[in-house]
């Protein structure tokens, strides 16, 4: 009985969020005291896997097969579901990336099991794992505890744990052949491309004005674009903003756009949805303006207005020219 | 083409949330809800793909009574009929059990093309789609910005993170989870909101299901999030408010 991590690579390079979900395990195996092993899927993955064997790690399965070479949700599964059969872990942790989010709860159904998504944080209370997790877009935190028989799954949440904070050591690598045929494998990926060069390098932006849902209508934004120019920023948007055709996708800021970490961000009229949370809160000064003082913007934002944004944004437009002169 | 399209009744986005007596779930009581959000974009994709291709469109939703209410919109936005699995207790369900009852609606209705939003506002899983899909027994994509029909089955395209999108062709039938902002969403007529009056909505129960509720995960409290920064709020009038904000980025934050 172990904790096993199942690490994301592509092509060849490790997804961020892979170190940050080892760093949940190998503290979580301490507070348990079990020990934790870890597993990277793929074509080839052995440059991978001798990385990892640097690490504080029990074992370190490399899952190697040429159907395995590009990501299909059946493939993955499949392959994923045989190690898990020999490997036999307590708790699989996850990181909460796209791609596991399209082949993870396919592979605890085929288990029978419930993944316990997106998790924030956790606990351990007389032996038993306590999963903090968000409610409501962020709204409400809940306490999730597992029911019956292990092994139970999780996945980890972008910025939950500090990669920083994997504990480096060493383990053996053991070479894992699922068995898997091309016929089972229903969907075909096809190559991967973005839309376009992106025009607008928001990472670069030392002071960023974004706009969300407040601003109501898309004949409003000329009232944040003016905030913008007051402070020499870029202007950047939350999802629903760009979904709708306001702004270009381009100025998406967010798990699905750009992740930036300005000097100065201010979020106008942006409730904070996880998704938009986790690509600005390393911003280094965060300031929020929102009618709704519970809004989970405030949770990480360093000066807040509780108002009508229509009201604030020219208000702060005229103190900032006049502090600027 | 027929498609079922999978939606959910969700607290309304801007409703302020109070935890129950319990501490384990939320007060109901006086709350508005609405579709969630990602359901509208999916629904809004079988629309527009049952006017491309004929066919027709199913919605099913699981939920309350109350949730008659947000079936009836779906059915004046254009859905053809819908089946409502009607039960109170759907907390007592974990995402798996759930994903079950709605497989069992689903059974009879043999649908080509499953879509789900990609997740919901309230419980944010983002997994019922797939969990379906795995019962289902169909191949399955996520997180999907276009759908294309195409010889004996359909091409998807599947937005991963940081700006990287993908193609992924699969056969008919299958299921996708649809992200929103992947089309523009259509306003019911007022034709339509009559319509809807007469159109079908069967109601389906667990027990005539089979489905016994289950719960292979618990909530033990649910509880404001603690702040992980102190906010310093800046209060008075929008301009003195403004004011303020102005001096600490000048002097405190030294950001300006």
């Amino acid at each position: 009985m172990s904790i096993l991590a199942i690490l994301e690579q592509r092509a060849g390079t490790w997804h961020r969020m892979s170190w940050e979900t080892l760093a949940a395990a190998q503290q979580l195996g301490a507070d348990l005291q079990q020990p934790v092993s870890a597993a990277v899927a793929g074509g080839e993955v052995g440059g991978l896997a001798e990385e990892l064997a640097g690490k504080q790690l029990e074992r370190v399965y490399a899952v190697e097969h040429e159907l395995s070479k590009d990501y299909t949700p059946d493939g993955y599964a499949a392959a994923l579901g045989q190690l898990l059969a020999v490997a036999k872990p307590r708790v699989v942790l996850f990181p909460h990336t796209y791609q596991v989010r399209d082949f993870a709860p396919k592979l605890a159904t085929a288990l029978g099991r419930v993944l316990v998504s997106d998790v924030v944080a956790h606990r351990v209370e007389g032996g038993e794992t306590i999963l903090v997790r968000q409610l409501f877009q962020g709204k409400m935190n809940v306490d999730v505890r597992f029911v019956g028989e292990p092994p139970y799954f999780a996945s980890v949440q972008a910025g939950a744990y500090r990669a920083d904070q994997v504990a480096a050591g060493s383990a053996t690598v053991e070479k894992f052949r699922p068995e898997l045929s091309a016929a089972a494998i229903r969907t075909k990926p096809l190559e991967l491309f973005r839309e376009s060069q992106r025009a607008v390098d928001l990472t670069a932006a030392e002071i960023i004005v974004s706009v969300g849902r407040g601003i109501k209508e898309a004949e409003n934004i000329p009232i944040v674009k003016e905030l913008a120019e007051a402070l020499g920023a870029e202007l950047a948007a939350s999802r629903p903003i760009c979904d709708n055709g306001w702004l270009p996708m381009e100025r998406q800021v967010g798990s699905s756009g750009q992740t930036v970490s300005p000097k100065l961000y201010l979020a106008v009229g942006i409730s904070g949805a996880i998704q938009h949370l986790v690509g600005m809160k390393g911003s280094k000064t965060i300031v929020a303006i929102n009618k709704d003082a519970e809004a989970p913007i405030f949770e990480v934002a360093d000066y807040g207005i509780v108002g009508d944004l229509f009201q604030v944004v020219p208000a702060l437009v005229e103190e900032i020219k006049k502090a600027k002169g | 083409m027929k498609i079922v399209v999978s939606i959910k009744q969700v607290p309304s986005r801007d409703s302020v949330l109070r935890v129950d007596a319990a501490g384990t779930w939320i007060q109901e009581e006086d709350l508005a809800y609405e579709i969630n959000e990602p359901d509208a974009y999916a629904l809004e994709e079988g629309l527009q793909l049952k006017e491309k291709h004929g066919g027709e469109v199913v919605v099913v939703c699981a939920g309350p009574a109350r949730a008659a209410q947000t079936i009836r919109e779906a059915l004046a936005k254009g859905a053809d009929r819908a089946l409502h699995i009607e039960e109170e207790n759907l907390g007592t369900f974990d995402p798996l059990s759930l994903a079950r009852l709605m497989a069992g609606a689903l059974k009879l209705e043999k649908p080509d093309l499953v879509l789900t939003g990609l997740q919901s506002d309230d419980l944010g899983y983002g997994q019922t789609g797939v969990i379906l899909a795995e019962i289902l027994g169909l191949p399955h994509a996520t997180i999907i910005m276009q759908v294309e029909k195409q010889n004996g089955g359909i091409r998807v395209k599947r937005e991963l993170e940081d700006g990287w999108f993908q193609h992924v062709e699969m056969p008919l039938p299958a299921l996708l989870t649809i992200q929103s902002g992947i089309n523009k969403l259509r306003y019911a007529t007022l034709m339509g909101i009559k319509k809807a009056k007469t159109k079908e909505v069967k109601r389906l129960t667990a027990a005539e299901l089979g489905v016994t509720p289950a719960a292979s995960i618990r909530f033990s409290r649910v509880y404001l999030p603690e702040k992980s920064k102190h906010t310093q709020i800046l209060e008075g009038s929008p301009k003195e408010a403004a004011a303020k904000l102005v001096e600490r980025l000048k002097f405190e934050a030294r950001v300006l």
